[in-house]
């Protein structure tokens, strides 16, 4: 379903994916980990067509994302790491643009909504402002409305970031039930491994840009002979802190400074 | 097509849903109105010129639109920041169709917003000469409209945070207004500042409104030149916008 050969980005002399290559099978639940700053989400970007590679080659269901824009945006759904719902509509607004902005026709999309949102427990607030929903809430929402043009690939970016253990395990059983019921191909990225040792089929290990392992969770704690995922990830990349590079508000700090010529 | 209609309307929506920002939102042209109305009004008079009241409230009614159509468009900066813009981004519908919805939400919403604050003007003592022409007054108004949210979308486009959005506010919206003749008239200023207010495309929008609500006296330009401006601008921003919103990256 989704396969990547080579895969390179560059951002100047920084090489966020260096030579990234794997495949995920159909109805597969495919995990990919890594330390913060090791290029999950430049790689979920360059995926789902935010971001075009430098080098390398991807299709996803046969489709080069790069040359049919259009049609792989139609067969994908992704859920991303921040929010991406509009507070001042209700659940039922924010499902119906996005029905309509993947051609779902009326009749299909109605009956969609109101399976999926029963199904993720929100029917009942389905007239409330999504401002008013509780983190939890939100995200089952936004991965409801992931579904809902009957996507073959769902991208989940850190889905369960911030939420409570209750949340995150009614939230995986979701997506189990729905990956199970649809056949649809889960790509997500989590720092929590027993989440993804729980709910994944497949593993890939991401640092520095590199892919170092692929596998089962099975098989990739044999191979590092670790009892835990937690323990197999640590050994594999090792215990020192990343930092993430700097956002826009950190670089206008600098800037700031930079013009402010050292008198701080 | 739907994806332009359904992204106009989430336009709409929001804007009916915030009954205290309406609010909120009238009361700066009222202040203009009443207070620059009243107070110099009696010294306008003296000079020859006429009602200030009647003068003043086509400026007003043009400031209006303009700060609210230029919001809109700077609302990209919002729905970056809260996110709602990655998921337009993303679906599989052209950047122009997605420009264009927003576009046209924005102006609509401007556009009521300046009709209530035309209906507070006439209550406020505002008299148009020629009632018939409000039609085409509208018009202008719709002009206006248009011209400033592709404007404030060819902005919001590049705008990343806060800091960027309060230098535009400062740096370029209020500018536009008080050098646009909605205060004053545009005839015999300084050479300098001749030249700035016809630059400035609102100067062309509050004076045609003036050319057809109130008649040639109050105005500067030929409405026919007003219009040719506007329209001409207009376009010309709005292939900006568009194409600024096409190189959108996040």
């Amino acid at each position: 379903m989704i396969k990547v050969q080579n895969l390179v980005k560059t951002f100047g002399s920084f090489t966020a994916v260096d030579d990234v290559s794997f495949d995920v099978a159909a109805g597969e639940i495919f995990a990919f980990l890594g330390p913060n700053g090791a290029g999950k989400t430049t790689t979920i970007k360059m995926l789902t067509t935010l971001l075009h590679p430098t080098s390398g080659h991807i299709t996803l269901d046969g489709i080069d994302p790069q040359t049919h824009q259009n049609a792989v945006r139609q067969s994908f759904g992704i859920v991303f790491q921040d929010p991406s719902l509009d507070g001042e509509l209700t659940a039922a607004e924010n499902m119906e643009i996005h029905g309509v902005l993947y051609h779902v026709p009326g009749k299909i999309r109605r009956q969609r909504t109101e399976e999926l949102l029963k199904l993720f427990e929100l029917w009942d607030r389905r007239k409330d402002q999504v401002k008013k929903f509780s983190g939890g809430m939100k995200r089952r929402l936004e991965i409801a409305r992931g579904f809902l043009h009957t996507p073959k690939i769902l991208f989940l970016d850190e889905p369960t970031l911030g939420l409570d253990p209750q949340s995150r395990n009614q939230l995986w059983n979701h997506v189990k039930r729905v990956n199970e019921a649809e056949n649809v191909t889960v790509f997500l990225t989590t720092h929590y491994m027993d989440e993804a040792d729980r709910v994944a089929h497949r593993i890939g290990v991401i640092d520095h840009g590199k892919l170092i392992t692929q596998g089962t969770p099975k098989e990739i704690k044999e191979q590092t002979g670790t009892e835990t995922l937690e323990d197999a990830f640590l050994k594999l990349t090792g215990s020192t802190i990343r930092d993430e590079s700097a956002d826009s508000a950190d670089q206008m700090r600098q800037f700031a400074k930079m013009w402010s010529g050292g008198k701080r | 097509m739907s994806a332009i209609y359904i992204l106009w309307l989430r336009e709409l929506k929001r804007y009916t849903r915030s009954r205290a920002q309406i609010v909120a939102s009238l009361g700066n042209p009222l202040l203009y109105l009443l207070v620059l109305g009243f107070g110099v009004g009696p010294v306008f008079k003296r000079a020859g010129n006429g009602d200030y009241l009647q003068f003043v409230a086509p400026g007003v009614i043009g400031m209006t639109v303009l700060f609210s159509s230029i919001f809109s468009g700077l609302g990209i900066l919002w729905d970056r920041q809260f996110g709602f813009l990655k998921e337009t981004l993303v679906a599989p519908v052209s950047r122009l169709q997605i420009m264009i919805g927003r576009t046209l939400g924005g102006a609509t919403v401007a556009l009521l917003q300046g009709l209530l604050v035309t209906i507070v003007c006439l209550i406020a003592g505002f008299r148009p000469v020629h009632l018939a022409w409000f039609p085409v007054a509208f018009g202008f108004m719709a002009l206006i409209a248009i011209l400033f949210a592709g404007l404030g979308i060819a902005i919001g486009s590049g705008l990343q945070d806060m800091q960027g959005f309060q230098l535009i506010m400062n740096f370029l919206v209020m500018p536009i207004y008080f050098l646009s003749g909605a205060l004053f008239p545009l005839k015999g200023l300084p050479r300098v500042l001749d030249y700035v207010t016809k630059a400035d495309p609102l100067s062309y929008g509050i004076d045609g409104m003036r050319n057809v609500l109130l008649g040639r006296t109050y105005a500067t330009f030929d409405p026919r030149l007003d219009l040719a401006v506007l329209v001409c601008v207009g376009a010309v921003l709005l292939v900006v916008g568009a194409w600024r919103f096409s190189k959108i990256e996040i």
